[in-house]
């Protein structure tokens, strides 16, 4: 399941939801992402996430469901939010159910690896110099060449 | 007529996030109708300053500039993705 919204989420209830009613599985990894105060040098008083309604939701089933080919996974869960977030906020959970925990580590990794450099988002952030949108990093996109597939224009 | 849509900074640099355009009859391809935006004015040609920065999407899939385009398509420009 994907959800891209502006409220914050409760990641015990998050998880407790995919897991709920599966007794097949018996492993539950999960990442969340959380806004830093310090980009570089800065400091980051807030953020605002823009992103492409319609697209954004798009991309993450498409990258949810290569996940699911990829490994043998009872459940996922992708939750990105927009909007004006300050340091120490959520931005993004991502969760992958399976029997067994190589799978669920494995897939968790590989959803936000390819989230990072596949969903249509943009960080704008508060600095002492004025709103400064953040540049892409070349990290992020040797991270996924890591899964064996370099092509992010597909 | 194309959906044309814009993101981020390069939503700043044209002006607008969003319009239509009649498809211009020398437009086949992405990097060919980058040629016709940027003679709109300068904040599009500022927008368009470096295809190394820019990124497009058709009919929300994320495609490299020698993508067709035509009639009817959606078609975005943006910076690299920074989710996450």
């Amino acid at each position: 399941m994907i959800r891209v919204q502006e409220q914050d989420f409760d990641l015990g209830d998050e998880l407790r939801g995919m897991s709920d009613g599966n007794h097949g599985i018996g492993g539950l990894c999960s990442f969340v992402g959380l806004v830093r105060d310090m980009a570089g040098d800065a400091n980051i008083g807030a953020m605002t996430l823009e992103h492409y309604p319609g697209m954004t939701e798009r991309a993450l089933e498409e990258i949810e469901a290569e996940a699911h080919d990829r490994w043998p996974l009872e459940a996922t869960l992708i939750i990105h939010r927009y909007g004006r977030l300050e340091p120490g906020d959520q931005i993004v959970l991502v969760a992958a159910a399976s029997a067994h925990r190589e799978a669920s580590f494995e897939a968790c990794h590989y959803l936000i690896d390819f989230l990072k450099t596949r969903a249509p988002f943009w960080k704008l952030e508060d600095t002492p110099d004025g709103p400064k949108w953040v540049d892409a990093r070349a990290s992020d996109d040797a991270a996924v060449a890591r899964w064996g597939k370099v092509d992010n224009t597909q | 007529m194309l959906k044309l849509l814009y993101f981020a900074w390069v939503r700043e640099r044209t002006g607008t996030a969003s319009e239509e355009l009649e498809l211009p009859d020398n437009v086949s391809t992405v990097a060919d109708l980058i040629t016709v935006l940027r003679a709109k004015g300068d904040g599009y040609a500022d927008a368009f300053e470096s295809d190394d920065l820019v990124r497009v999407a058709v009919n929300q899939n994320h495609v490299g500039f020698d993508h067709k385009v035509q009639a009817g398509d959606e078609v975005a420009f943006f910076p690299p993705v920074t989710g996450g």
